[in-house]
């Protein structure tokens, strides 16, 4: 088994448990240990929407830090456990699942490795934490999956194929934007597709892949919101998909949780099933936690259907 | 200063588009011998692919056919075809090159241009010449154009049936033996046909040298957005289907089921001025042929409409403005200044959706072809070609002038001239010009005798 720093950040451990239940759960089936940063705070997300782009940065880099320093504890104590190693292995890694930490984490991690000056700004904001300068890496789990494991180990461990199962990939935002800490071609990502083809399932040509879900605007304009909604949701229906594949927990609630809202407004429509990709994965590897019974959408009828959940 | 002589008065020309010819024409009308190497197998360059040109919409082959028949026929011009510089050396006014003269496996010497061979290849294969357009095929061995010049056949030995065959007898390359075929060669009433034929290299002295090398589009595989499906075009690819002596005749289909489209979607600056993908200057010619083009199609289709994206309309040349009114207020081409953001299949058709800033509206258009103004590149290789020569080029590619006021046609290597493309994005005019002007650039050196000082 080997360990890999793990980064939770908040709505893994509350509205999407069942984001990281199965993910743990899954990578564990692939024989990487996803271990817990401790102590750590908040990734700085809705600092974005503050003025001051300095203070926002804080937060992130002292998760970044926490990093550090775990590392440097597990050397001293001689622990011995294998860690994933980042191509330069000057760099220690920390894996999300969350799109918005990743983001985050990555975009500090940005400043602080290309402006001295911000950096020792930073740097003179923590009190106790040692000094940081852009010795991790911030990778996001999809990563880990594609250049650690590789599809071929994955396709190796496939116990449920998801033979029949008609999905379509949907990335959002975080992940691809901006250019420079995108996980894939900014237009055109193609890992959550190869992922689910892995698997076993089909996957529809789903242009809307890198829409934006509608992200904050459900607070400010849930109609707007919604409709925004309705559209990446129907298009995905008429390209003939039964599920939208996610990755990030805002998506699931604009996307999941909002086609209450959508049914009120287009009586015609009829819902689609909005699964993690961790879910997924769980559930092709053979796992019983895929946390299938929490989440805003109910993939259950759909996956029974297919042959593929008791 | 002296100014310098050539003990050489002999000019290399290489590329044979319309400035290369402009030039060898021009240097060979005064007395001067004009070596042509054009890589392709015939001389004419993209302008004899285009349909009408702009502004006055005469027809490329019409106004492009007669100037590559008097280059083919002038007694002091001798065009190697299907030829490449392998290497210069020496300087001004005494250069020697070598040109690696390509394999035809057919004897152009011997061989009358009958074509009995083309009818009977029994090879297809989708066409350099037509943009791979699934509409025509050449065979294995082929004329490029019906127009080429030289109108001499090459065999293409990764397609030909019985090279396969060979590669197979030798190597065991493909899974299944191939037939022999060499129907060619059954068929050739002369004999001319020649399977043993190997690349030949020859030297040439020559005083001055001329590169015209041209262009070639960006990939269109380059913008994810917009690389999907067989109905997003560039602009060279529509001009193939516009063209009336073209894959399809002039009639207006899209690649993917043949059908007329009743929309056509234009999108201007693809690639050009988008600094992220490494291309921030103007392409100059697009907003010209992306008016014309959708003019063309309205000629075609009266009843379709025509929609152009655009971020400005830079058309500053003779009668330019002009022509894009006639297609606003005559043709009510529909000219909409934004960016398009995303182009993907619904149902049977595309939709368009981007931004008109005019307005302040987001569009979503439904149509059944998209016409890319593609960015223009330096042509494929020319990296290489200008390792070989020694002259300096940009940061793109292009060929740096010394002067770019008033030594605008010559490189940073004495003897070594610029015209055309190859120094940067320009239209058919503004070649045509830069090759008279190379000309008396070349005249000029050979007006004098002997080498001066190069200082």
């Amino acid at each position: 088994m080997i360990n890999l720093n793990y980064y939770p950040g908040c709505t893994l451990k509350t509205k999407a448990k069942n984001f990281e239940d199965s993910a743990i759960a899954s990578m564990s089936a692939l024989g990487i240990a996803l271990i817990e940063l401790p102590r750590w705070n908040c990734c700085g997300a809705s600092y974005c929407l503050a003025e001051d782009d300095l203070i926002h940065q804080v937060a992130p880099v002292r998760n970044l830090i926490r990093v550090k320093s775990q590392e440097s504890r597990v050397e001293s104590q001689g622990e011995g456990d294998s860690r994933l190693q980042t191509p330069d292995s000057r760099l220690l890694k920390v894996v999300t699942l969350c799109p918005f930490c990743y983001n985050t984490l990555k975009r500090a991690n940005l400043i602080v490795r290309n402006d001295p000056g911000k950096r020792d700004t930073l740097n003179s904001f923590m009190d106790e934490e040692i000094d940081y300068h852009g010795e991790v890496e911030t990778v996001h789990l999809l990563e880990v999956l594609r250049d650690d494991v590789g599809w071929e180990a994955i396709a190796k461990k496939v116990k449920v194929p998801l033979e029949g199962l008609i999905v379509a990939p949907y990335y959002g935002c975080t992940l691809i934007r901006p250019r420079e800490i995108a996980i894939d071609n900014v237009e055109r990502p193609t890992v959550l597709h190869r992922l689910m083809e892995t698997l076993g399932a089909t996957v529809v040509d789903f242009p809307f892949a890198t829409e934006c879900c509608g992200s904050f605007q459900s607070v400010s304009n849930p109609e707007l919101a919604a409709e925004t909604a309705w559209n990446i949701l129907t298009l995905a229906q008429r390209q003939g998909a039964e599920a939208l594949v996610l990755s990030c927990p805002l998506c699931e609630y604009n996307l999941g949780f909002q086609q209450k809202l959508i049914r009120r407004r287009h009586g015609e429509f009829k819902g689609i099933p909005t699964p993690y990709f961790t879910q997924l994965l769980a559930l092709a590897l053979g796992l019983e936690s895929c946390g299938f019974d929490r989440g805003y959408t109910d993939s259950r009828a759909l996956l029974q259907s297919k042959g593929l959940l008791s | 200063m002296d100014k310098l002589g050539s003990s050489t008065k002999r000019a290399l020309v290489i590329g044979g588009g319309i400035a290369g010819i402009q030039a060898s024409l021009d240097i060979a009308d005064a007395g001067y011998e004009v070596l042509l190497v054009e890589k392709t197998p015939s001389i004419g360059g993209h302008m004899l692919q285009y349909s009408e040109v702009f502004p006055t919409l005469d027809c490329p082959q019409c106004i492009g056919t007669p100037k590559m028949v008097e280059v083919g026929q002038h007694s002091n011009i001798r065009i190697l075809a299907y030829s490449e510089v392998e290497s210069v050396s020496g300087t001004i006014g005494d250069f020697t090159v070598r040109i690696r003269r390509r394999a035809t496996h057919v004897d152009w010497d011997r061989c009358n241009g009958c074509g009995l061979c083309l009818q009977k290849c029994p090879v297809k294969v989708p066409s350099e010449y037509n943009c791979f357009l699934p509409f025509d095929n050449r065979g294995a061995i082929y004329i490029p154009f019906a127009q080429a010049v030289p109108n001499k056949p090459v065999i293409d030995a990764q397609t030909c049936r019985y090279f396969k065959y060979r590669r197979f007898m030798e190597e065991g390359e493909e899974s299944k033996k191939p037939p022999e075929c060499r129907i060619c060669e059954k068929v050739c009433p002369l004999g001319v046909i020649d399977w043993e034929q190997q690349d030949e290299i020859v030297e040439e002295k020559v005083g001055a040298i001329v590169v015209a090398a041209g262009f070639d589009l960006m990939d269109k595989g380059e913008i994810g957005e917009f690389a999907e499906g067989r109905d997003i075009i560039n602009g060279l690819e529509f001009e193939r289907i516009l063209c009336p002596s073209g894959p399809t005749a002039g009639v207006v289909m899209r690649p993917s089921d043949g059908i007329e489209p009743r929309e056509v979607v234009f999108i201007s600056c693809v690639g050009s001025r988008d600094p992220e993908l490494g291309v921030p200057y103007c392409s100059r010619v697009c907003c010209m042929y992306l008016a014309k083009q959708a003019l063309l199609y309205k000629h075609a289709v009266p009843d379709g409409q025509a929609y152009i994206f655009y971020m400005d309309q830079r058309t500053t040349g003779k009668g330019y403005e002009e022509f894009v009114r006639r297609a606003v207020e005559e043709y009510h081409v529909m000219y909409l200044r934004g960016r398009v953001s995303k182009i993907f299949r619904d149902g049977d058709r595309l939709r368009v959706q981007g931004a008109d800033t005019l307005s302040g509206r987001r569009v979503d258009i439904s149509c059944d072809l998209v016409v890319l103004g593609m960015a223009m590149m330096p042509s494929a290789g020319f990296k290489e070609l200008a390792r070989k020569l020694g002259i300096a080029t940009d940061e793109y590619g292009f060929i740096t002038e010394i002067h770019s006021k008033f030594r605008p046609m010559e490189t940073s290597v004495p003897g070594i001239y610029v015209a055309g493309t190859a120094q940067g994005p320009r239209d058919i005019p503004d070649s045509v010009a830069m090759g008279s002007g190379v000309a008396s650039k070349v005249l000029d050196l050979f007006s004098r005798d002997g080498v001066g000082s190069p200082l």
